[in-house]
């Protein structure tokens, strides 16, 4: 890894201003996204600036028909939260299938949501549920936020502050995960909330999360596993690695997909 | 470089790192102390897990900086002089280890599953140590010294 300058601002303005002032400044929250890829050098930041001292990231908030989850918050905390278990339990079972108790408990959901690994559960979380991403500046709908494998709307300078989810009617995500990694081989989580029925997929395709129209409509008409079942999407675009092939993928996005959608009872 | 305080053990440690170096390279090299293992270095295997401010994390995907003002706990930390902390007198009293490299990742995950669950079940055990991977044993054993040590610990450490 090369070396960087490591900068700890203690208020969100400060954060910003370091952000600005190095060529290659990149944010570091939990770091479990960002620290390997810089270990395999497929990320030298000249300068790293550190959330962790930055107040008011780490809240979760019942907001009645939605949920705030501060951006520093750890998966351990969205996992365990009463607020998030009790509103959008979904939310919590996702968060508390994450990598491990140790990753869990030192990465964070504004990390996961900026760094937009094609294998991460949160995207999927967040396009289902019908997210908004709340930054520095303004708010960006979940749709519009994940834009291909490792890329946001977000700017090189701005800084995710939270994250707030409606509170769906029913949800559930089901993970066909690697078994080493926990990473997502296909997941899919499906909300049934305010927007009506959406499906979310991570994991399977190479440009990272997307919605499946068609099995939407098909649950909109009928909310049932059978309904899904015999949807297929296409391998083109799908990841292929030792893990799965391509056609195995898409295979298992219809699976996860009925296994989801029973899940929500 | 940037230099770093921690209260690793109970003591206030110091030293000057360099940005990049991982928390646990700097127990290991600048602290000497070596009962924290690096075995992957990418934050699956678990032989590295110490506890930062109370919660287990794996100390090679941290850096030093990070953790600077934060209380560390490591392996070495655990034990009471002669006297083992009871997780690791369940390991040995139970044969929780054969050649020993995971094991101080395997207690400080475990000694921080029984600081929140005084009684897991085997299934429990068997969840909560998905991070930690031992070559060794196939994690019978591991598993009756973890409920055995948190039954030990009567819910605190």
């Amino acid at each position: 890894m090369n070396d960087f300058t490591y900068h700890a601002p203690t208020s969100l303005d400060e954060a910003l201003a370091a952000l600005r002032g190095g060529e290659g400044a990149k944010l570091i929250a939990g770091g479990h996204s960002l620290l390997p890829v810089m270990k395999l050098n497929l990320a030298a930041p000249t300068d790293l600036v550190s959330l962790s001292g930055v107040p008011g990231l780490g809240d979760i908030a019942d907001g009645g028909d939605s949920v705030t989850v501060g951006a520093m918050c750890s998966h351990a905390q969205v996992a365990g939260s009463a607020v998030v278990r009790a509103r959008i339990p979904a939310l919590a079972a996702m968060a508390d299938g994450i990598g491990d108790a140790q990753v869990r408990n030192a990465g964070t959901i504004g990390g996961s949501v900026a760094h937009n690994d094609p294998a991460a559960d949160y995207p999927a979380a967040c396009v289902a549920l019908g997210a908004t991403i709340v930054t520095d500046r303004r708010e960006i709908h979940a749709d519009d936020f994940f834009q291909g494998m490792f890329a946001t709307a977000l700017a090189d300078d701005e800084v995710i502050t939270a994250v707030r989810f409606p509170v769906p009617a029913r949800a559930a995500y089901a993970k066909f995960a690697n078994p080493a990694s926990k990473y997502a081989v296909a997941g899919v989580m499906v909300a049934d909330g305010a927007a009506g029925v959406r499906v979310a997929v991570t994991g399977a395709s190479g440009d990272g999360v997307f919605r499946v129209a068609e099995m939407e409509a098909a649950l909109g008409a009928s909310f049932s596993g059978g309904a899904v079942a015999g949807i297929a999407v296409s391998s083109d675009g799908m990841l292929s690695d030792t893990a799965a092939g391509a056609d195995y993928r898409a295979h298992l996005v219809t699976v996860m997909a009925k296994r989801a959608v029973e899940a929500c009872g | 470089m940037p230099s770093v305080t921690m209260t690793v053990n109970g003591m206030e440690r110091s030293g000057t790192v360099e940005s990049r170096t991982l928390l646990v390279d700097f127990l290991r090299e600048h602290l000497g102390l070596t009962g924290t293992h690096v075995g992957c270095d990418t934050s699956q295997c678990g032989a590295c897990v110490v506890h930062v401010n109370g919660s287990s994390v794996k100390s090679c995907t941290c850096l030093a900086v990070q953790a600077d003002g934060a209380d560390v706990t490591t392996i070495e930390g655990l034990a009471n002089g002669a006297d083992l902390h009871p997780m690791q007198e369940a390991f040995r009293e139970h044969h929780g280890l054969q050649c020993g490299f995971c094991t101080p990742g395997m207690v400080m995950s475990a000694v921080d599953l029984a600081n929140q669950n005084a009684d897991p079940s085997e299934h429990e055990v068997r969840e909560w140590l998905e991070g930690n991977l031992c070559r060794c044993t196939g994690y019978h054993n591991i598993v009756k010294a973890v409920q055995a040590g948190a039954r030990a610990m009567g819910g605190g450490s």
